[in-house]
């Protein structure tokens, strides 16, 4: 049974990384809620295994804002 | 001030140049000792040229610069034979630890994969490693090292290049048939040739401390993102020979450089950092902006620019002094066979194309470096603080965070000096690659592969070989000889026994045949600055005498019309 990746996926993490950061260069704030609501699909798509997108919700949802937005003015 | 360096002070000296009647000629002048400067004289000695070196001033590096050298640096500096001072005094270490907030979040290893010569990376202030490049230079007959001149003016055509020097005699005029360029970041010569380094500022300020310590920090790296002494930025703590240590504090655009370069300003950040009952003592303060940028062509004419003249990163990845000297190695043995009518002058157009590559790759990872640690909006710093908060439990966070990506050697991928693979390797060397070292034995004792390749072709070949394959290489090399061209053979046995005949080496670990996928009959063409130029599993005369020819760029002066 395949389980939520948790280890080092990705070919070339420092150019997604890079990639993503550009897409949000330009966009107002609201653009980027957007996007990331696109990627999410996108991405939740191709994983498909409901199981594992489950996981990734899990981990997702224990996020405390307090943390993030700490430092942003 | 420095309590721990004196500055050594190299005198002016009169060369007789200065009195000549009508200007001297040089096959090379090199303007600038610094990194770039140095090495490249070295080289092209080691390749029996002769060199002029001017600088401006008459000592090393001076304050706070260049710390991270990078294994590929000492590999080349050891091929010069001034590794060994940089090692003994440089601080080894392999434990980075990376904060965010209050807590460490994850710690790494670069515990170096065994079985190499020198260490992955060395921690040595600039002035250290410019000095043992001082004091190997000196020893070397065809290095003309004149300090206290200043070069004034250069002009170029296609046939050479003219320098004005200022000395406190007075200014004299030399011409040469290459001008070496290694002026430094501002690099007035190259402005003043109308050329330009393009590239983008970053909108933030570094404050860079040097300072002593006398506790006994261990020898790690600490990165903090957002710490609670320094809420918003980062800082980074890092241990350097000497007990000095470097802190970056990342200070922002808004930030008065003036007044963060003050001791009022400095102190208390660092005692918020270290605690109040830590000692210290400041040995140097500066407040930096940095910038990436490169010239469109490093040569001009007879001017080849090297170094930061030629290529600027920030120096998130240590790649400023790092990549001079992959570009320098680059240079040298070229233009030694351009100079010694080996190859024709077009070889030389390789360098920019191979080192645009080299400081393309640089320039990328120090802006992602840089990117990560200066978040653009909002947006972007949610993102960041979310890799930062989930590299605490999971290992694929770990692999975004980006606090300088550690300077390695470019692989010539797509070079016009390589011979494509005809057949099968299963390692992840390649032709443009950097040789990567392995333990062998000589018949002097233990040995060190890449101390027996460089400053020359070299045939690696693996085992024995049938008495065809020994005839193809024999034929190929005296073939070569009688262009001038030395290539030599080195064969690899699996013997162990002391006796090995000279041009042998022994792998009685086999690690060698691992890292190169060598088979019996497998055969390595390296190029002077130790990259991989064509490789066989099986291979004749013919084959390899074209490959060296191809590496000394002969496909190029076919490709352009009579
Ligand atoms: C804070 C900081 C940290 C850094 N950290 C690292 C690091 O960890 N690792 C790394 O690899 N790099 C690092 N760098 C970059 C590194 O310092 C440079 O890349 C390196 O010094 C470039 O060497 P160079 O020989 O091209 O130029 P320079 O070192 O600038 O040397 C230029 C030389 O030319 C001379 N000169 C100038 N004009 C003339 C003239 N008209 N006539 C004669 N001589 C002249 C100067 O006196 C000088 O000696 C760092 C830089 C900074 C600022």
């Amino acid at each position: 049974m395949s389980r939520l990746i948790t280890d080092n996926n990705f070919t070339d993490p420092d150019a997604f990384y890079a990639a993503l950061a550009n897409l949000y260069r330009d966009r107002s704030e609201t653009e980027n809620e957007v996007v990331n609501a696109r990627l999410i699909l996108l991405l939740a798509n191709q994983v498909g295994d409901q199981r594992i997108l489950q996981e990734a919700l899990s981990i997702a949802g224990q996020a405390t804002t307090q943390d993030t937005q700490h430092h942003v003015s | 001030m420095v309590s721990t360096y004196t500055n050594p002070e190299y005198p002016y000296r009169k060369s007789p140049d200065q009195s000549a009647a009508s200007p001297v000629h040089h096959p090379v002048i090199i303007i600038g000792g610094g990194p770039a400067g140095l090495a490249a004289a070295m080289d092209l000695a080691l390749h029996g040229v002769a060199s002029v070196v001017l600088d401006d001033n008459n000592t090393v590096s001076v304050g706070s610069r260049a710390i991270c050298i990078a294994k590929r640096t000492l590999e080349i500096c050891d091929r010069y034979g001034c590794a060994e001072p940089m090692i003994n005094k440089g601080v080894t270490w392999n434990l980075g630890r990376v904060y965010f907030h209050e807590d460490q979040i994850y710690e790494f290893n670069l515990l170096p994969e065994s079985h190499h010569k020198v260490p992955a990376f060395i921690n040595l202030q600039q002035y250290y490693f410019e000095e043992y490049m001082v004091e190997r230079c000196m020893e070397m007959p065809l290095i003309d090292l004149r300090w206290l001149h200043k070069v004034a003016a250069v002009d170029s055509s296609t046939e050479q290049a003219t320098v004005v020097v200022d000395t406190e005699d007075g200014p004299y005029t030399m011409t040469c048939d290459y001008l070496l360029v290694a002026d430094g970041a501002n690099s007035p010569i190259r402005d003043s040739l109308g050329l330009e380094s393009k590239g983008q500022v970053f909108e933030d300020r570094f404050l860079i401390a040097d300072i002593v310590m006398k506790a006994d920090f261990p020898a790690e790296r600490r990165f903090w993102f957002d710490a609670p002494f320094h809420p918003g930025q980062s800082t980074l703590l890092h241990k350097q020979a000497d007990n000095v240590w470097r802190i970056d504090f990342q200070l922002g655009w808004d930030a008065d450089p003036e007044e963060e370069k003050k001791i009022e300003k400095i102190r208390p950040r660092i005692e918020a950092m270290l605690g109040k009952e830590t000692e210290w003592d400041l040995e140097w303060a500066s407040v930096y902006t940095f910038r990436c940028r490169k010239m469109d062509s490093f040569i001009h004419q007879r001017v080849l620019f090297m170094g930061d003249a030629a290529h600027q990163v920030s120096p998130f990845g240590a790649r400023g002094a790092n990549g001079a000297l992959q570009g320098v190695e680059n240079l040298c043995w070229k233009l030694a066979a351009v100079l010694k009518g080996h190859a024709a002058p077009s070889l030389l157009t390789t360098y920019d194309t191979e080192r645009q590559h080299g400081a393309s790759e640089n320039i990328l990872h120090s802006t992602r470096a840089t990117d990560f640690m200066t978040p653009k909006n909002r947006t972007t710093r949610i993102l960041r603080d979310t890799v930062l908060d989930l590299a605490r439990e999971f290992p694929f966070a770990r692999s975004l965070v980006n606090s300088g990506r550690l300077s390695t050697p470019c692989t010539y991928e797509d070079s016009q000096l390589n011979t494509a693979d005809s057949d099968v390797f299963s390692t992840a060397m390649r032709p443009g690659s950097a040789c990567i070292d392995a333990p062998v034995t000589t018949a002097e004792g233990p040995a060190w592969l890449l101390n027996k390749l460089g400053d020359r072709f070299v045939l690696l070949v693996y085992g024995d070989g049938d008495t065809e394959q020994q005839q193809a290489l024999a034929t190929a090399v005296r073939e070569l000889h009688t262009s001038g061209i030395r290539a030599d053979v080195l064969r690899v046995t699996r013997n162990t026994s002391p006796a090995a005949e000279p041009g042998e080496i022994g792998d009685p670990d086999g690690i060698l045949a691992q890292r190169y996928d060598m088979q019996p009959g497998t055969v390595y063409l390296i190029r002077p600055d130790q990259h991989v130029a064509a490789r066989w599993r099986k291979m004749d005369a013919e084959l390899v005498i074209k490959a060296v020819h191809k590496a000394l760029g002969a496909s190029m002066t076919q490709e352009q019309p009579a």
